[in-house]
């Protein structure tokens, strides 16, 4: 019963991350070699994700440490939102992001009145900063969790010692947990597409996740588009072989609500919490003081790709949810793998992989929003496997013996005993990919015109447009669904949960 | 009568041999921690294959069925109940892999529940028991399984020492009066000697025979005077 759906779904990962790979392979165009700008686009790709990953963790430092050692009202509030901007789609962070620093945004607004020239969002600094407001959070949590994971007894017998706590218990953990962590981003960040596509572009500010967009989309080079996939994937295959090694990649999990009792605390921890909460809560106060008024007045087309993205999140929701159910319950090494290849890949690489097999057959548009669901669906797989998997196992730990001995096996064993035990991590595995697939802007843009666009796109055709007011009031709209897709999942795993 | 025939099991490094026969009644397993009568009780449950020899119950051979499929019931120290049933599907899961009931079999479970003590309060979920209600429940599935075999596998250890006498009384006056086979592994010597017919020591990667509760404290072996520490 178990194995069918396991296997179903390691064909799915295997057809989409290698499949398309090698449909990439046979179609890339080797003999003309990388022209300059690819070459640029690869270095852009790698020296922005460096800078990023960078920038995060020096910034999360601080940021982690004033949250490890201040216990204030509001302190859960605010690791909650650094847990946000994971649910929050790409596009709309980044138009909050030009409403604060863009031209004619608050930043510049404040800059034009001490008589300093505006400064522009767009090219590499702007992608920079928006990747930086992605993962700065998600540094500031995993350094937190090696703070946290440091015994308060080491604390208390430093400061019974008056030793240097920085240099003989924080420097030693932060040796630890920073390679990682920046590992992590730079990982995300090689896989940019978003940000790239609305804030970099030209010769200077191109990855090669926007290259393999413009190659098809623009040149319809096929062959330099699968050129350049095979690159990326490489890119990352690398990255994500490393970064899998040595990192728990936890940065969504619980248990961050305590803080450790320290002797050596700095007035300046209040000042990084109120900056890193400013920056973070602006951009998106932005979007709905700009969004609402024009909330009612939006265009029917807009509604409209706010009904295909619900679709589309519902499938690839359900699909992907199947998927790391069954691959948790089968466990072993082929369905650890199958969580990991997704990271390896990226929605760009598998996009032109499909684009290069449908368009043999069909016209890529007839299938643009069936081909998001399910590039969605294995996106969102290796979170909702890391979400499942130790549930699973601690379901097998404490009632596997009790099942047995009452006879349950097969699908009693999993309607009466796993399912129900499974509610929480099942709704909040749910819950992401929801919100990842309802705000992705990614495979989405390869393949759909106007009569397939998703609300993502149709906001970025918007902001094309130089309609920002309409803009954000799809940005507001695209955002409330997100995070409603988000709750209404893992609400609906823990009302009446039974722990 | 269960019968272990020369039966050699083995846990990693650690290995456990019993040849002995168990009759009805309760009967108690003692021994210093780490001595195996977990494991013990383990291969009789058929968690555990045993490496060599085979486990009769009634002369029927026990090797190679399934936990669930064996005339073997038992209780162990925690996760006796599922948190997300109410205590009613707990006990009628005794009955069979579903947690749908006919009336007749709701009417079993009912009764059941008052035999326990438990007669209004199958509605609930087991958070809203106490303790020793939850032990009562647990209890009652093992009465409505109507298997001749219980294990008890420190089902009581987490119970104060009143509770923990109140449920061996209440042990004592259903499953042992119904002919049961019962092993009990327990840490407390006292309860042996309060409650069991006859006690079986495991010591030294060794299931000694049953015994009579009686005459073994009276004239205690040196493993078990080791283990008491007299």
């Amino acid at each position: 019963m178990r194995s069918l759906p396991a296997r179903l779904s390691v064909a799915l990962v295997l057809v989409l991350t290698l499949g398309t790979l090698v449909a990439v392979a046979t179609r890339a165009q080797v003999g003309s070699g990388l022209a300059a700008a690819d070459w640029a686009a690869i270095r852009f790709t790698l020296w922005q994700a460096m800078a990023s990953a960078g920038v995060s963790v020096l910034l999360a430092i601080p940021v982690a440490r004033a949250l490890a050692r201040r216990q204030f009202r509001g302190r859960s509030a605010l690791v909650m939102l650094l847990g946000a901007p994971f649910l929050l789609p790409v596009i709309v962070a980044v138009l909050g992001l030009l409403a604060v620093f863009g031209r004619g945004g608050i930043a510049n607004d404040a800059l034009g009145l001490i008589g300093v020239a505006p400064v522009s969002i767009y090219g590499a600094g702007g992608v920079i900063l928006a990747h930086v407001f992605f993962n700065l959070p998600l540094a500031v949590r995993l350094i937190l969790q090696g703070w946290l994971d440091i015994p308060s007894e080491r604390f208390r017998l430093a400061a019974q010692l008056n030793a240097p706590m920085w240099r003989v218990l924080e420097w030693p953990m932060l040796q630890r947990v920073l390679p990682g962590a920046a590992l992590v981003i730079f990982l995300i960040c090689l896989t940019s597409f978003a940000v790239a596509l609305i804030l970099g572009g030209g010769p200077r500010a191109t990855t090669v996740e926007l290259a393999i967009y413009q190659a098809i989309r623009f040149d319809f080079d096929l062959g330099r588009a699968a050129l350049l996939a095979a690159i990326q994937f490489a890119l990352c295959a690398v990255a994500a072989a490393i970064a899998w090694r040595i990192t728990p990649l936890d940065g969504l999990g619980g248990g961050l609500d305590r803080t450790v009792a320290r002797w050596d605390r700095s007035p300046l921890d209040w000042v990084w919490l109120v900056a890193v909460t400013l920056f973070l809560v602006t951009p998106l106060v932005m979007i709905v003081l700009r969004g609402l008024p024009g909330l009612s007045q939006l265009p029917d087309s807009i509604w409209a790709a706010a009904g295909r993205s619900i679709a589309v999140a519902a499938g690839s929701t359900i699909l992907s949810v199947l998927m790391a159910l069954s691959l948790a319950l089968r466990g072993g090494r082929i369905a650890n793998l199958a969580g990991v290849l997704p990271l390896a890949s990226s929605a760009l690489v598998m996009g032109t992989g499909l684009f290069v097999i449908v368009y043999a057959f069909v016209s890529p548009t007839a299938v643009a929003l069936p081909v998001t669901m399910l590039v969605n669906a294995v996106l969102a797989l290796p979170f909702g496997l890391r979400v499942l998997g130790p549930a699973v196992r601690d379901v097998r730990a404490n009632y596997d013996r009790l099942s047995q001995s009452l006879g349950l096996s097969g699908w009693a064993a999993l309607r009466i005993v796993m399912l129900p035990r499974l509610r929480r991590p099942l709704g909040f595995a749910a819950g992401l990919a929801a919100a990842l697939s309802m705000g992705d802007l990614g495979v989405i843009a390869l393949f759909a015109t106007d009569a397939q666009e998703t609300l993502p796109l149709a906001m970025y055709r918007l902001m094309g447009a130089y309609q920002m007011e309409a803009a954000a009031s799809a940005a507001l709209l695209l955002l409330g669904l997100s995070l409603a897709a988000f709750w209404i999942c893992d609400r609906g795993g823990r009302v009446d949960a039974d722990l | 009568m269960l019968t272990f025939d020369n039966v050699s099991l083995r846990v990693g490094e650690f290995t456990l041999t019993a040849d002995a026969h168990v009759g009805p009644g309760l009967t108690a397993v003692i021994g210093p921690s780490g001595g195996g009568k977990s494991t013990l009780l383990s291969a009789i449950a058929g968690f555990l294959d045993p490496d060599a020899g085979q486990i009769y119950w009634d002369g029927r051979d026990l090797s190679g069925r399934a936990p669930g499929d064996r005339p073997v019931t038992m209780l162990f120290q925690d996760n006796n109940l599922f948190p997300h049933l109410t205590v009613a599907q707990n006990v009628g899961l005794a009955l069979g892999p579903r947690l749908r009931t006919s009336a007749a079999e709701t009417r079993r479970i009912d009764d059941v529940l008052v035999r326990v003590g438990l007669g209004d309060l199958g509605h609930r979920k087991p958070a809203a028991l106490s303790g020793g209600q939850q032990s009562r429940a647990a209890l009652a599935r093992v009465l409505l399984a109507d298997r001749p075999v219980v294990l008890l596998d420190e089902a009581f250890a987490a119970l104060g020492p009143a509770l923990r006498a109140e449920m061996l009384e209440l042990v004592q006056g259903t499953l042992v009066q119904a002919g049961r086979t019962v092993l009990m592994v327990t840490h407390d010597p006292s309860d042996a000697r309060a409650w069991a017919d006859q006690v079986i020591l495991v010591a030294d990667g060794v299931v000694q025979p049953p015994q009579s509760t009686a005459a073994l404290f009276a004239d205690p072996p040196a493993a078990l005077r080791a283990y008491l520490g007299t």
